[in-house]
């Protein structure tokens, strides 16, 4: 049972993630980007804490941790420099 | 029962999840894709991780699932005000339908409103 939940969920997230890199190669602001990217970030923890799940391996929960820091502080960086280049 | 449980919470937060991506994906401009990127993301990755923790109920998992649930939801807040004041300083583009638009006149040297 679990095992099924955990490959139909993965799908799903990675059909949401095909979804957020059409809006990031699509997106007609710079802003659009960033977001899609931010998104692109959260997919990827969520991906993270399934095959943690699944697996039962601490590290992938320590993985993920890690990577929601760097993205936060990617996206904030991101906003800073969409801020700057404003002309 | 637990297995149920943890199963169901975990299509639940792969739909959030993909709700996310169709609004990102369909919404008109920055700011509503916007919301929909990070209220669904946030619920969505919430439910994982209640799911995770009832699925492996040990000390190391749940603190830190709960950690990682703390983090997500003071970050992903304040990551969005940032992008959404960089997307009205810069002027982004507004839907069509929108009735208010308040974003303020940018003031040269930084002048006081009224002086």
């Amino acid at each position: 049972m679990l095992e099924i939940a955990a490959a139909v969920t993965l799908t799903m997230l990675a059909l949401a993630a095909v979804l957020t890199f059409v809006r990031l190669v699509r997106g007609p602001t710079l802003p659009d980007r960033v977001i899609a990217l931010d998104l692109i970030g959260v997919l990827i923890v969520c991906m993270l804490v399934v095959v943690a799940g699944s697996t039962a391996q601490r590290a992938f929960l320590d993985v993920a941790m890690v990577i929601a820091l760097i993205s936060f502080v990617g996206t904030v960086a991101y906003a800073r420099y969409v801020e700057r280049v404003r002309s | 029962m637990t297995e149920w449980l943890s199963g169901g919470l975990f299509i639940a937060g792969a739909l959030l999840a993909l709700l996310a991506g169709v609004g990102v994906l369909r919404m008109p401009d920055v700011f509503t894709r916007m919301q929909a990127s990070t209220k669904a993301s946030t619920l969505g990755l919430g439910c994982l991780l209640a799911g995770l923790a009832i699925r492996h109920p040990e000390m190391s998992f749940v603190i830190r699932a709960v950690s990682i649930a703390a983090f997500m939801m003071l970050t992903t807040a304040v990551a969005a005000h940032v992008i959404a004041r960089a997307a009205a300083l810069s002027r982004a583009p507004l839907w069509k339908g929108t009735l208010i638009d308040e974003r303020v006149e940018e003031r040269p040297n930084g002048a006081e409103p009224g002086s």
